[in-house]
């Protein structure tokens, strides 16, 4: 086997396990109850899906100019991917969304964000 | 020599980017490089403030290999939680101290625990964060405080 195909099936076999992920993600979240569980299987798109694509990607290309400008993407989405899953979270707490908690286990009440006397309108 | 240094920067970003080494494009790249580098120096003079990088590269680099294997983990158990027909979930809402100092310790402790799949950072409250798990299990917290002590362990001893 040259080494030529030897690249071509490592890098087969990376992007498949990350488009098998990808649809991981989407039956999870099509199978989840709520919200807050279908943004963890939303995240399973978001880490192992694209890392595994974009090696894959990496292999693909081989040593030029797209492989950068690949990592450049990964690096940006990893630090971008986690930033946006947490506003969402954040805004669903904000807004009054409690996960349903599992039996036996009482949630961690978070600190009001504005005092009740503050603004009114928006405890209202 | 920090002007030099975001000159080459700028520069190299850009030729890394376009790809195309035509005397048209090199010279519309200076002539941005420049302009940035002009538009800098004079915001400079209004604050000058600096982004300071508390962070130990090597360090970061070796927790980053730990991470991924962190990530390769906790996406094996939400892959069996969603394929189980009977679908194990236990939602749980708890919190965990942190104890890096500087801001970038604490994006980077939050970022990875919303990384690894089956935890979300939901809220940042002084001196802790709110996590919220899908598969809850009594090892969590401790996981996260041993995910903690090595994003500490990354940032430099000196920052007040």
């Amino acid at each position: 086997m040259s080494l030529d195909t030897l690249v071509d099936v490592i890098s087969w076999a990376l992007m498949l396990s990350g488009s098998f992920f990808v649809i991981i993600g989407a039956i999870g979240t099509l199978r989840f109850p709520d919200f807050w569980s279908r943004l963890h299987a939303v995240s399973i798109t978001d880490s192992a899906g694209v890392i595994l694509l974009f090696a894959g990607m990496c292999m693909q290309a081989g040593f030029t100019l797209i492989t950068v400008k690949l990592i450049i993407i990964g690096v940006f989405l990893f630090v971008t991917g986690p930033t946006a899953t947490h506003a969402i979270a954040n805004a669903a707490l904000v807004s009054g969304l409690r996960p349903k908690e599992a039996k036996g286990f009482t949630g961690v009440e978070p600190e009001p964000l504005t005092k009740p006397t503050a603004d009114p309108a928006v405890s209202e | 020599m920090r002007i030099f240094g975001a000159i080459i920067v700028f520069l190299g970003l850009w030729l890394l980017l376009s790809g195309i080494y035509k005397p048209l494009t090199v010279g519309l790249g200076v002539v941005s490089t420049l302009a940035v580098v002009f538009i800098l120096t004079r915001m400079n003079s209004i604050d000058e403030d600096r982004v300071e990088i508390e962070i130990k590269p090597v360090g970061f680099l070796l927790y980053q290999g730990w991470l991924l294997v962190e990530i390769a983990k906790a996406n094996w158990v939400v892959t069996k939680i969603i394929l189980a027909p009977s679908m194990p979930i236990k939602q749980h809402l708890f919190s965990i101290p942190y104890t890096q100092k500087s801001d970038l310790g604490q994006v980077i402790f939050a970022n990875s625990i919303t990384l690894t799949p089956g935890t979300v950072s939901v809220e940042t409250e002084p001196g802790q964060f709110l996590i919220h798990a899908v598969a809850y299990s009594n090892d969590d917290k401790a996981a996260l405080a041993d995910m903690d002590r090595r994003v500490t362990a990354c940032e430099k001893a000196d920052i007040s």
